[in-house]
């Protein structure tokens, strides 16, 4: 079996911003461990003959022409949003930046 | 320290990555019009969106094939290898530009790598920078940071996001470590960005207006003492955006590692922000397990593989390197050395070369944009292609050949253009600034003018040429500047005798 470390799912759990008591933290350990397993399983069915896909369908170039459609409005576009100023999203100042 | 010293103690090491917006019409993955277009940057806020663009729930991006094109075309002209499977990738992270938590981008398969670029100083020294990779990715939104004292996010209280960049195709350029810079490091980023403006502009794939981000540079910079081999540690200094800022960027980083090092410090790998109005840089977020962005491949995009049919197309349809038509243009435009090196070094080449295409003669481009164009910019302090366009300046120009407009009234047409008054034809009508060719109107001026000084008209009989110049002034002003002064020279001497 996978050892899968409760400090590898800390950390992953921190980057997707989830909060997990340390008894889930254990728990998920052995839960992912057991999902790589499996994992690893399929991967012996794959030789060196197939090649690494993203993608079930053989399907490449799939494009569209440079042709603007319909936008939405502004006030369509915050109509969901918890907050905003009647145009703009209004978020929470975060002490982060962009990347 | 000063920076020869930093530079007697350590070798700097640079690395650059170039952000190019595409001109496309619409977005990278969606359908919206693409606020860097052409004449499109002025949107009202989240106003150029689709649901792709809020990442809504179901709804999926599609790939603008034009963009593909573009980003073929510019790995091209970097001397990069296009790969023949190039696929996007997901990057995660937790910021509010994109509301999706990742941007989809290209890891490990870019379109473009393995490239380079010869990059010409201002004395003419040709240096190559070695191109590492070129992948397509998209744009992120705007924040703008209310509350807190200067705007900044320090103290802010909420953040307002305008999606309308997020989506904007990109094509981001990353250059290997630059070797050999030494002294010339700075100018070596600053020529760097301004042959990809030259490039980009050339294909006519980007706006290239650094002042709107439509091309930005990240420069990381890096200093070893000398005889070390293993590279120092590097900062990566973002929110440089002109050309003369990135020469100082690196230049400032330099001499501040240097201060460090020398003190027995060390450098904390983060990245800095450039402050232009006080030409420094200030430590920004420092490298964490924040930067475990878990790419993995975009599964909701299929891989993109240019034929070599397409490729070729493509590279048979590029415009000449940057070198090779600098030289073409110093010839057809018959500049000496140093006016055409004044050109090339004002980053103003495009702009004198789409006015001279646009049908004004090559030394009144050059001194249109070298000079008034030049001055207005740095007193406003702008870049001086934000103040007109070429066909502007060569309406304007051909004006004045034609003996329409005296270059007095022309700059108060180009007044007019930069307030944004209409087309030079329409100002100088709206003004009323055409010179009075009307030779009946002149010679009644003219009579006037020299009946009321007999004296200078006696003087002017007797052969005393030098006197008219009394009488040119009065006639002068009371046509309000607007006449051709040699015209009304002729007709004075003419007026005099009769």
């Amino acid at each position: 079996m996978s050892e899968f470390s409760t400090e590898q799912v800390r950390h992953l759990a921190g980057l997707a911003r989830i909060a997990l008591t340390e008894d889930e933290l254990g728990r998920l350990a052995g839960e992912l461990g057991a999902i790589v397993d499996n994992v690893a399983i399929v991967q012996r069915a794959a030789g060196p003959d197939v090649v690494a896909t993203s993608h079930p369908i053989p399907l490449v170039n799939v494009y569209r022409d440079d042709v603007p459609t319909e936008t939405l409005t502004a006030e369509q576009a915050v109509s969901g949003a918890p907050e905003h100023d009647g145009s703009r999203f209004k978020v929470s100042a975060i002490l982060g930046e962009e990347q | 320290m000063d920076f020869d010293k930093a530079l007697e103690l350590y070798e700097p090491v640079i690395g650059l990555e170039v952000h190019v917006e595409l001109s496309t019409e619409t977005k990278m993955f969606s359908s919206a019009p693409n606020p860097a277009a052409k004449g499109n940057h002025s949107a009202a806020p989240n106003t150029q969106i689709t649901p792709v663009c809020l990442g809504l729930p179901g709804s999926l991006p599609v790939v603008n094939e034009k963009a593909v094109r573009y980003s073929i075309s510019l790995g091209l002209a970097l001397g990069c290898e296009i790969a023949p499977t190039s696929r996007f990738a997901r990057k995660n992270y937790f910021y509010p530009d994109l509301a999706k938590n990742y941007q989809i981008s290209q890891y490990d398969e870019p379109i473009a790598f393995e490239g380079s670029l010869d990059v010409e100083l201002e004395d003419g020294t040709v240096i190559t920078v070695p191109i590492e990779r070129a992948h397509m990715e998209e744009d992120a939104g705007k924040l703008t940071h209310v509350g807190g004292a200067t705007g900044r996010i320090q103290g802010a209280e909420y953040s307002l996001v305008d999606y309308n960049r997020a989506g904007v195709p990109l094509v981001e350029i990353v250059t290997k470590p630059i070797f050999g810079g030494e002294h010339r490091a700075p100018e070596i980023a600053k020529a760097y960005v301004a042959t990809i403006r030259d490039i980009v502009r050339a294909l006519g794939i980007s706006e290239a207006r650094m002042e709107r981000g439509n091309l930005r540079c990240d420069a990381n910079v890096s200093l070893r003492p000398r005889g070390q081999e293993k590279l120092g540690t590097r900062t990566e200094t973002k929110n440089v955006n002109s050309l003369r800022s990135i020469e100082r960027a690196v230049r400032y980083e330099i001499q501040r590692q240097a201060v460090i090092l020398a003190g027995g410090g060390s450098i904390t790998q983060e990245t800095r922000h450039w402050h232009e109005d006080t030409g420094v840089t200030s430590a920004g977020r420092p490298k964490s397990d924040a930067d475990d962005y878990r790419y993995f491949p975009e599964p909701d995009l299929l891989p993109v593989e240019p034929s070599l049919e397409l490729i070729e197309e493509l590279r048979a349809a590029l415009p000449e390197p940057p070198a090779a038509l600098r030289r073409r243009l110093k010839a057809d435009w018959g500049f000496g050395d140093q006016e055409f090196q004044d050109v090339v070094n004002s980053g103003l080449l495009v702009e004198v070369e789409e006015t001279i295409a646009a049908g004004a003669s090559a030394t009144a481009a050059r001194k249109w944009w070298m000079g008034e164009l030049s001055r207005i910019a740095n007193a406003q302090q702008v870049e001086p292609a934000s103040l007109a366009t070429p066909q502007q300046i060569a309406e304007i120009v051909v004006l004045v050949e034609s003996g329409e407009l005296t270059d007095r009234l022309a700059r108060q047409v180009l007044e007019g253009v930069i307030a944004g008054e209409g087309t030079p034809a329409e100002i100088v009508e709206a003004r009323g600034l055409k010179v009075v060719s009307d030779d009946g109107a002149l010679i009644a001026a003219i009579d006037e003018a020299l009946a009321s000084q007999p004296d200078v008209l006696a003087k002017i009989r007797d052969g005393k040429v030098q006197a008219a110049g009394a009488v040119i002034g009065a006639v002068m002003k009371a046509m309000k500047g607007q006449a051709d002064a040699a015209r009304v020279r002729e007709l004075v001497l003419e007026r005099a005798q009769a």
